[in-house]
């Protein structure tokens, strides 16, 4: 794949503004399938978890889930968006091996919900409004898995095998109007929403919203106008890409980025950007062409005739109301006081995507500063190093269990980090690393004075050093000390016994 | 053959049960008369596409093993039912009448079904169809025509004439049939048989294969109004499945028959289904139908529903566009025909080859018509309107409730006609439904019933009452009613006067009674 030309990010910024515009697919974490009686779960033996309806059987007909309905009503009104009193399922038509019936159930021209907006937090605690179209209920298409190209991609594969488990998975899909103004926040903005929408949704206890999973997707449309003079009216919009496959904070952010970067050189030399979805590569940090994506797709929506329209009570409306969580925004601020976070510590533990993390290990029983320093510190470099999110390596409660061997003296910071990276390989719970690698801090008194005497036997002048006062020749014997203890011993201790021992030689 | 047989498959559903019950006959004995005539007269008739001796044998061997151990089962255990094929059974293949379906044994039960197995009816066998229900003479199912019993060159209906034919020839007493713009009641119309099209929402679609969704009704056929009344009793009510399915308690249909009474009933005659367009005979021996319910006490009064003249273009929009979405499944993937294009090719090549290889004509005429109709710039003009004219024809039938009780009118503008006589005119065919149709626009219950013979070709003429929805119960009062007049005036059931078919098996009867 030939490598695209790049305009500078500063210099696109002065030629063009960003337009931008995001789809959020949230799957809801309801008990059974959007419209059939399978459990809500995949992943497993492909296609074990079916049933007539999802695999869209002759004589097979959808049941709305109530569960999906008040949970999309609970996530369209923490969105701020008004809930309608009738909304309609309606077909999507296209053919794809993936969608059972050949078309989609979702909503078309009656949303559940619409008009609302999101209030976005900017890295330097700047607030960004974003607004929101809609919010409509969908079902999932199956999983296709290509085999025999050279990309895994369709393009190439000799066939291609569906598993229809995740035929059906309750979807929201949030779509936001066109925003304007994010200038050179653009790829700040576009995390900061797409974080926003995660907390709300883990706040309503709707979604597991795992990125990596798949729980939570993002397409991210972008499109670039030039800049026309002051007074002069502003130019037509430009034309936009959709951005697939973004699944992870970190990648929506460098792919705003990179198609900025991407549309703008493009159109400084003279060429014109094609309307199609771009398939982002977490690997190079780069999008490529998918399918052309036109205006006039004809998907032939209809209403659905096998469901009937979606009619909430007012009653219903209220009471979900009345039950939504703290909105975003003011739970950062009571979490920060709660906490007694700086600035700076707040802003990096919410701009690395760890809020969530560090509010469940802080519940789990660590403190506030151990938590944000495990996930911000070790666990972030390790994802970084394996391209991961770091919520995917490991839980919050294994991070409370780490910090509790810690605070108890069982182990130190070089073998929690040790212990941690056991617990990232699928080695079991903390103390499961602890005892089979054997890894707890010596504690023995008795140990630790048969392996100083040795080292001060084995360097008699760094002891007569010690014994003139020179203590901090003691570093030399304690070096020693810990290598003999493969560092499984606590420094600080040794130090106190080391010089205890010279004293008394 | 004995002569107790050939007396057996006679019998209405009713006087069959009543024979069970009391353990006269046995369920198996029952079964085996049926599979018996079918062995005899079906390779004429071909009122069925798949049969399954040994399974129903079964089946009605369990009832009878029930019965013997004392339990207390449903009136109409024992009793043979067929199935038309656009319902899905766990035990039988199902193919809606399509080659893209040949040999798919569905993994499970239509809710119908359910119901009918938890009664203790024994199906013995799926009948024919036009394809996807699409058609009103069965000349579309890609198995080949069925012959209508009482003329065995003339289509038996459509698209459910195999279940109207299973019936009408003895096959079975009762049939399940579906109708989404007159699939149960033209087929009754032309047999001499009696056809329910429910409310919409009063029996569960749930494993009908659908051809429009929002018209699709399952509903008894039989010989009787008594018998569909009985059927209707074990097949309606609300199902979890279907969301469109109404979840009102409903009142014993076989108990409105009972009481049949006409006295006082006000029933509207549609004039502009009487008239331009009708044979003479049928119009003929509608009126008189129609005289003997005044006869009775009815009162006959002139009802106009002046939107009807849109009716069937409305319903040639809205069917085809459901049913182009909901044909889009068989696409080869995972389940029925496949067919690869020669060198192979990519999966749209093989959904493409494998639906130019499995659909007819016609099915592929409506996916055209609908697709187009659904398309981004014609679907305000005509999908969009069509549902205008829908609601119009339902204030037109509410405006006309309100002054009378039912309504009446020939169930089809003629008697059977020759097979293959409206081939290459679709709009022929189409227009056949006109007096049909405006139930499915409108949700509401309708029924056909035999009034006798055509004068000039000597075949059946039916009456068609529809009723507001809700009210089926009407529909079996007045039906009941004419049904009990008419034997009265004849002497007979109109069905004795139907052909033997099995000029041996007749034979050996009447040797049978020396």
């Amino acid at each position: 794949m030939a490598t695209a030309k790049l305009m500078d990010f500063d210099k696109a910024l002065e030629l063009f503004e960003p337009v931008l515009g995001f789809e959020v697919h949230v799957e809801l974490s309801t008990k059974t399938k959007m419209f059939s009686d399978a459990p809500n779960f995949f992943g497993g033996e492909p296609n074990t978890n079916i049933t007539p309806v999802d695999l869209g059987l002759p004589g097979s007909l959808p049941v709305v889930n109530g569960e999906a309905v008040r949970y999309s009503i609970s996530l369209g009104l923490a969105l701020g968006c008004s809930i309608a009193p009738s909304s309609r399922f309606a077909r999507k038509n296209y053919f794809y091996p993936d969608l059972a019936k050949n078309y989609q159930i979702s909503q078309f021209d009656e949303p559940i919900a619409f008009g609302g907006s999101v209030d976005v937090e900017l890295p330097d605690g700047r607030m960004f409004t974003v607004p929101i179209e809609r919010a409509h209920m969908e079902e999932d298409a199956g999983k296709l898995t290509h085999v025999g190209g050279a990309t895994g991609r369709i393009q190439g594969a000799e066939y291609s095998l569906v598993d229809y488990n995740r035929a059906g998975v309750p979807l929201v899909e949030i779509v936001t109007d066109i925003i304007y103004g994010a200038e050179a926040d653009a790829p700040e903005l576009a995390k900061a929403y797409v974080a926003t929408i995660r907390d709300i949704v883990v706040a309503l206890g709707i979604s597991e919203a795992r990125m990596e999973r798949g729980n939570l997707r993002c397409d991210a449309n972008i499109s670039l106008r030039p800049r026309t003079a002051p007074g002069e009216p502003p130019a037509p919009l430009g034309t936009r890409t959709e951005t697939k496959n973004v699944n992870s904070l970190r990648s929506v952010e460098r792919a705003i980025r990179y198609e900025i970067q991407r549309q703008a050189q493009i159109l400084a030399d003279g060429g014109t950007i094609t309307q199609e979805t771009r398939h982002w590569h977490e690997d190079t940090g780069t999008t490529s062409a998918g399918r052309p994506k036109s205006d006039a797709d004809d998907y032939r929506y209809f209403p659905e005739p096998d469901l009937l329209p979606v009619v909430p009570s007012a009653e219903l409306i209220e009471e979900l109301r009345a039950a939504l969580p703290e909105p975003p925004a003011a739970r950062r601020r009571r979490l920060k006081q709660e906490w007694g976070f700086t600035d700076l510590e707040f802003q990096d533990v919410q701009n690395a995507g760890l809020l969530v993390e560090v509010t469940s290990t802080v519940e789990a029983g660590a403190s506030p500063q151990a938590a944000r320093k495990w996930w911000s510190g070790e666990i972030s470099r390790i994802a970084n190093a394996r391209s991961a999110e770091p919520s995917s390596l490991v839980s919050p409660s294994d991070v409370a269990a780490l910090v509790a061997l810690i605070d108890n003296g069982a182990l130190n910071d070089r073998l929690a980090r040790q212990v941690l990276e056991g617990v990232i390989d699928g080695e079991g719970t903390p103390q499961e690393v602890v005892d089979a690698r054997g890894l707890a801090v010596v504690s023995d008194d008795g140990a630790l004075i048969a392996a100083i005497d040795e080292a001060l036997a084995a360097q008699p002048d760094v002891l007569a050093k010690i014994k003139d006062g020179k203590v901090q020749a003691a570093g030399a014997v304690i070096g020693a000390v810990m290598k003999a203890m493969k560092g499984q011993a606590d420094a600080a201790r040794v130090r106190e016994l080391v010089l205890e021992r010279a004293a008394a030689s | 053959m004995a002569r107790h047989d050939h007396e057996l498959v006679r019998l209405s559903a009713a006087a069959l049960a009543e024979k069970l019950t009391s353990g006269e006959i046995s369920a198996v004995e029952a079964t085996d008369a049926h599979l018996d005539r079918i062995a005899a007269v079906d390779e004429e008739v071909h009122a069925f596409l798949h049969t399954a001796p040994e399974l129903s044998r079964r089946t009605a061997a369990a009832i009878d093993e029930r019965r013997r151990a004392g339990e207390a089962l449903h009136p109409l255990a024992g009793v043979p039912i067929a199935i038309k094929d656009v319902i899905v059974t766990n035990d039988m293949p199902t193919t809606s009448g399509s080659k893209i379906l040949e040999g798919w044994v569905p993994p499970y039960d239509a809710t119908v079904m359910t119901k009918l197995r938890a009664a203790g009816l024994v199906p013995i066998g799926k009948t024919n169809m036009d394809e996807f229900a699409m058609g009103s003479t069965t000349e579309h199912s890609a198995y080949g025509p069925t012959h209508n019993p009482w003329d065995l060159e003339r289509i038996p209906g459509g698209s459910g004439g195999g279940s109207a034919a299973a019936v009408a020839s003895f096959e079975a007493p009762l049939a399940l049939g579906s109708d989404t713009g007159g699939s149960i009641r033209q087929p009754a119309h032309v047999t001499g048989t009696v056809g329910v099209k429910p409310t919409y929402g009063g029996v569960s679609r749930y494993g009908a294969i659908a051809l429009a969704s929002s018209l699709d009704q399952i509903g008894p056929v039989s010989r009787t109004v008594l018998d569909s009344a009985l059927l209707h009793d074990v097949i309606g009510g609300h199902d979890p499945r279907d969301s469109t399915s109404l979840t009102d308690g409903w009142p014993s249909m076989a108990e409105a028959v009972r009481r049949a009474d006409v006295k006082g009933l006000k029933i509207g005659v549609v004039k502009e289904l009487d008239g331009d367009g009708f044979q003479a005979g049928v119009l003929e021996r509608f009126r008189e139908a129609l005289d003997l319910l005044a006869a009775n006490g009815a009162e006959i009064v002139d009802v106009s529903l002046p939107s009807l003249e849109y009716a069937i273009a409305a319903y040639y929009l809205i069917m085809p566009a459901e049913a182009s979405s909901n044909l889009a499944k068989f696409d080869s993937v995972r389940f029925g025909l496949r067919v690869n294009p020669p060198g192979g090719g990519t999966v749209e090549d093989v959904m493409a080859a494998t639906r130019e290889v499995g659909f007819g004509a016609e099915a592929k005429r409506r996916i055209i018509l609908g697709t187009y109709a659904l398309s981004a710039g014609y679907y305000d003009a005509y999908y969009g309107s069509a549902q205008k004219v829908r609601t119009l024809v339902q204030r037109d039938f509410a405006a006309a409730f309100a002054g009378v009780d039912v309504l009446a009118s020939p169930t089809a503008p003629t008697t059977a006609f020759k097979l293959g006589s409206n081939e290459g005119d679709p709009m022929a065919m189409y227009l056949n439904d006109i007096a049909t149709i405006p139930a499915n626009l409108a949700g509401i219950p309708g029924i056909s019933l035999p009034v006798g013979l055509a004068r000039e070709d000597g075949l059946p003429v039916g009456i068609q009452f529809l009723a507001p929805a809700r009210e089926d119960v009407r529909l079996y009062g007045v039906g009941g009613a004419l049904e009990r007049m008419l034997e009265d005036k004849w002497g007979h059931t109109l069905i004795s006067l139907a052909p033997d078919l099995a000029p041996g098996e007749m034979a050996a009867a009447q040797e049978g009674a020396v």
